[in-house]
This record gives structure tokens, C-alpha cells and sequence, in this order.
């Protein structure tokens, strides 16, 4: 049972929260600070929670990594979204990456279909901070001309995975970035090349 | 299921069907307000009640109903819930911190005397007197025998 509080508004703060993921995604690089939930689980930043008690419903199933998937976690998720918390990563909508110097392969996740590329998992990768550190410079949709990015607590090789998940547009899973309470997206869309 | 389960939904289920005014004085009457923090809501929302033909048959939407619902935690960790019918935010959220306090092995007891004896009470008075009215309102039907030919 989960004794930490979510949103102090939930309907405000959550129509805060969507607009600042749409924000997000909309412009893939350009970081987005999103108000925070009341308590958080330790596992979790808190743009973590606030997208998870925005975005995560009892449709929608949640699958959690090793660093992640504390019971803590499991409680306020299950409290507060009363979503199923998947075993399998495949089996996800939504998908938190606590350890991201450890995280699973991008197409273990569900990468959507021909039909409906749209019905695919939204991974959230949790990194230490979204300035200094490795970066990448990216292009696409939402960018005039190249945006810089920046993020510490990633392994090199994320790069060439997201690469690999761009490929295969219009499958694929879309990623957030998150650090504390601010995020920044990298839609399918978005070519990334690491420098 | 624990062994505190039953008790605790005779005390759940006389919390949620007391009148708003009867709870404020039990309220009023504690030895002191406990200190709290709402974890969810109070928030309105509706539920949907489903029922079965004669209590066997195959399940049916019977219609949705408005619920409030609040869940609160203690200073000493102790977490409460309340669904209350209806839209009375200060009920669900009053219901919730008396089903933490009645959780409590050290104030249950006395608790469950003091505000839930009577709360019961209360209710099976205002069943009564429902019923009273509706008796005094009854037809009786009843077949006189036709002579036969």
C-alpha cells in the first residue's frame, strides 16, 4: 500500500504535464521542465511519476527495469494509475529505464505495427542530468536544422540503438529522456548522430 | 483475507452509509483530530453497479452511480480508504480517516463503540422509519374465489 501522494491537482497538473510531453515531442531535443508530483517513489525521478499519473491508466500496461521495479514503485503505480505492471517489456505500453547503462535491446519493446504504428511502447530512459555529458546532434521533423543534445548516464551504444529504431519508421518506440523534473523526447522520427 | 477483514467491512460499510451529519459529530466528539494527509482525492467520479437476474443469472449493467472516494494516511503510517455514494467531499474524506483510526490496535476498539455502534444505530432507525412510511402505503391483493358453475 502506497502511503506518497500524487498530484496536488490532478486535473490541472496533469493537463500541464500532457502539454509539456506534447511540447516535448513535438520539438525532439528542446527540454521541458514539467511540474512535479507531490512524493515520488525513490526509483523514479519525478518527471517519471508525473508522466506515469498523466499518460498511465488501467489500459496501459508498465513495464519497469531492475532499477526501476521496486515494490515502492509497484505500489504508487498501481495505487495511483491502477495500471497492470507487465513482466514482460514486450508486453508494455509505457516502459521506465532506471539503469540505462543496462537497458534491454529498443526493439524488445512493442514497436507498433504497419497498420498502427501508433499502438507502440513510449520508453522512458532515466539519466542523471539532460546537461553536460556524451550528446548527439539531431535532425527531423519539429527541428530547424539541427538541435544539440546532451545527457549524462547514457551508454555510448544508446545512440546506435535508437539508430537501429529509427530504421524501421514507421515502426518503432518513441524514448524520453528524463532527469529529476525535466524531459526531453526522441521520437521515432528524429536521426540522431552522437558526436 | 485477514481476520480483521469482516470487521472491517461492517465498519467501511456503516462509515459510507451514515448520514454527513451523524459522521461530523462522531468527528467532533473524538478525544482529539488526528493529524493526516490525503494521499487521493476527495474525487468524484461514478462506478458501475452490476447486478445478476435473481442473484444467479447472467451478469447485467444495472446503471452507473456517482462515488466520491478518498484515501488518507496517519502521521503513523497507517493508510485509510472510504467510497461513499454521492458527491459530499468532506464524507468520503471524514469516512477515510475514521477507517485509519478504527485500523489502529490501540484506538480500534474503543472506536468501533463509540462511533460505529451508533452510526449502525442511526442507519437501522432510518431504515425503520422508511419502511414504516412505505408499510403504511401497502395494498394487499389478494383473489376473491369465483363460484364455480
Amino acid at each position: 500500500m502506497s502511503a506518497l501522494a500524487g498530484l496536488a491537482d490532478p486535473v490541472l497538473d496533469s493537463q500541464r504535464i500532457f502539454r509539456g510531453v506534447l511540447d516535448a515531442m513535438a520539438h525532439p531535443g528542446r527540454i521541458v521542465d514539467l511540474p512535479e508530483p507531490r512524493q515520488s517513489p525513490a526509483a523514479l525521478c519525478p518527471a517519471t511519476t508525473s508522466i506515469c499519473l498523466t499518460l498511465v491508466d488501467l489500459d496501459t500496461p508498465i513495464w519497469l527495469d531492475a532499477g526501476a521495479r521496486t515494490p515502492e514503485a509497484i505500489d504508487y503505480l498501481r495505487f495511483h494509475c491502477g495500471c497492470p505492471v507487465a513482466t514482460e517489456p514486450g508486453a508494455a505500453r509505457f516502459a521506465v529505464v532506471g539503469e540505462p547503462w543496462r537497458m534491454p535491446a529498443l526493439d524488445l519493446f512493442d514497436a507498433g505495427t504497419d497498420e498502427y504504428p501508433d499502438r507502440s511502447a513510449t520508453v522512458i530512459v532515466q539519466v542523471e542530468s539532460l546537461v553536460g555529458g556524451g550528446g548527439a546532434r539531431l535532425t527531423g521533423p519539429g527541428i530547424d536544422g539541427e538541435a544539440r543534445l546532451e545527457a549524462v548516464g547514457l551508454p555510448a551504444s544508446f545512440w546506435d540503438a535508437l539508430e537501429r529504431n529509427g530504421g524501421r519508421f514507421p515502426r518503432g518506440v518513441d524514448v524520453i529522456l528524463a532527469a529529476r523534473h525535466a524531459i526531453t523526447a526522441l521520437p521515432r522520427s528524429t536521426r540522431a548522430r552522437a558526436h | 483475507m485477514s481476520d480483521d477483514t469482516p470487521r472491517r467491512r461492517r465498519w467501511m460499510s456503516a462509515l459510507a452509509q451514515s448520514a454527513v451529519e451523524d459522521l461530523e459529530r462522531a468527528w467532533e466528539r473524538l478525544p482529539s483530530q488526528p493529524a493526516y494527509r490525503v494521499l487521493r482525492g476527495p474525487e468524484v467520479g461514478s462506478v458501475m453497479v452490476r447486478g445478476r437476474a435473481g442473484g444467479t443469472g447472467a451478469v447485467f449493467n444495472l446503471g452507473e452511480m456517482t462515488v466520491t472516494r478518498c484515501t488518507v494516511a496517519l502521521a503513523s503510517g497507517v493508510v485509510g480508504h472510504a467510497y461513499v455514494s454521492g458527491r459530499t467531499r468532506r464524507h468520503a474524506e471524514r469516512a477515510a480517516v475514521l477507517d485509519a483510526l478504527l485500523q489502529d490496535p490501540a484506538t480500534g476498539a474503543s472506536l468501533e463503540e463509540t462511533v460505529i455502534a451508533p452510526l449502525i444505530e442511526s442507519r437501522e432507525a432510518r431504515r425503520r422509519c422508511v419502511a414504516a412510511r412505505a408499510a403504511a402505503t401497502r395494498v394487499e391483493f389478494f383473489t376473491m374465489v369465483r363460484g364455480e358453475e
